[in-house]
């Protein structure tokens, strides 16, 4: 039962986000991607994320996770095929084994829904262009 | 004002930046770590006493590290090789993190290391979602726990460098079927090399360290399917194995992503 280790490492990134932010007064919703293959059950979580968040300015946020399938491609006969659970990650078309994973591995923040202080620091969220 | 900011962040973000620091770190003074996996009751303490048993006769310098929730016993067995030895009780907690490694590791780990062996928490769960700054993963199940152990915990055997059976002298008497056992490791982790152990009769004894000084000198690991998850988003994501995180980096405004 470790999702309440990634509840709270969820929590506390937010949170740094929210620091940096400057103003946010509360978080409203946390967008979590979970995919199928990344060991973690979504029940589980959400149970520990109510718990992780109490007392923090996630206090009665809500978790929207967001289930991503397995799917993978065989590298030779580029035949696509969702792995399924337990997933089969030998070619199902060529029974090859030279696969890529396209999906199912994320466990990912995707966004935030937050209140803060107004349009004030709008200037403030321009991104910075570091990789492009 | 209510605002939809995007994160776009690793949630083992933070976990996968303290494992890729610990390796570097580690790989500077000549150290690799080696971390095992199991359920409870396997056979991991047995076979790692006559691993480490074989280093000692190899003037290897090796170390070990055992996780449990409570008691010392397994330390207890591993020390009597003679080779350096802590014990790590968890409190409950079921797996490990690169961080608590790193700071179980600092002033007691001897600078001469080769091979750090790690004994995770007997869990095929959990531990198996957290890169501890490895350079081998191994999983291990013994014959006792039945073919389809790869089937019901892919995680943990979908990311193994390395699957060990263990207890193969009892296997006749358990019935186990090892061509379908190597079946479902092929399903989960297509090409991952599987060797048969028995501590008891020594078979399969010194494998495990043949490939854990292999890893530690540079000869490139298996690479799992699952492990190499093609990514759309640039550096943030939660893979075990040879990728970087910056949280630091990470943010609100940091990055566009395409």
């Amino acid at each position: 039962m470790h999702e309440m280790s990634v509840a709270l490492a969820v929590v506390d990134q937010v949170t740094e986000a929210a620091t940096r932010a400057g103003d946010v007064t509360a978080v409203r919703s946390v967008r979590l991607q979970v995919g199928e293959l990344a060991g973690v059950v979504p029940e589980a979580l959400a149970f520990s994320f109510e718990l992780a968040c109490a007392g923090t300015l996630l206090e009665g946020a809500e978790l929207v996770t967001e289930a991503v399938p397995g799917r993978a491609r065989c590298t030779p006969c580029a035949h696509e095929w969702a792995v399924g659970m337990p997933p089969r990650l030998t070619c199902s078309g060529c029974g090859g084994t030279h696969t890529e994973l396209l999906t199912g591995r994320e466990l990912q923040i995707v966004d935030v829904h937050w209140e803060d202080g107004g349009p004030t620091h709008a200037p403030t969220r321009e991104p910075i262009s570091e990789e492009r | 004002m209510c605002r939809v900011v995007d994160l776009r962040q690793a949630v083992l973000a933070k976990n996968d930046a303290s494992a890729h620091q610990l390796r570097a770190h580690l790989a500077a003074r000549g150290t690799a770590v080696v971390n095992l996996l199991s359920s409870p009751g396997s056979g991991k303490t047995a076979l790692l006493e006559r691993e480490l048993l074989r280093a000692r006769q190899r003037s290897v310098p090796v170390a070990a590290l055992s996780a449990d929730l409570a008691t010392e016993n397994d330390a207890a067995r591993l020390a009597r090789s003679g080779v350096p030895v802590k014990q790590v009780l968890t409190d409950g907690l079921c797996h490990l993190e690169a961080g608590m490694l790193a700071g179980h590791l600092d002033g007691w780990l001897p600078d001469d290391t080769r091979l750090l062996f790690v004994e995770n928490v007997g869990n095929l769960v959990c531990p198996a979602s957290y890169d501890l700054g490895e350079t081998l993963r191994v999983t291990l199940a013994s014959v006792t726990e039945g073919e389809d152990k790869p089937l019901k915990y892919p995680t943990a055997f979908g990311l193994a460098h390395l699957v060990v059976v263990t207890k193969t002298d009892i296997a006749e008497a358990v019935e186990f079927d090892e061509a379908a056992f190597r079946a479902n490791v092929e399903q989960v982790n297509p090409g991952v090399e599987v060797v048969l152990t028995s501590a008891r009769r020594g078979q399969g004894t010194g494998v495990l360290l043949d490939r854990a000084m292999a890893a530690a000198d540079g000869v490139p690991v298996h690479s799992p399917v699952m492990a190499r998850q093609s990514h759309h988003h640039g550096h943030t994501h939660a893979d075990n194995g040879h990728t970087h995180a910056h949280p630091e980096a990470t943010g609100p405004m940091a990055h566009t992503h395409p």
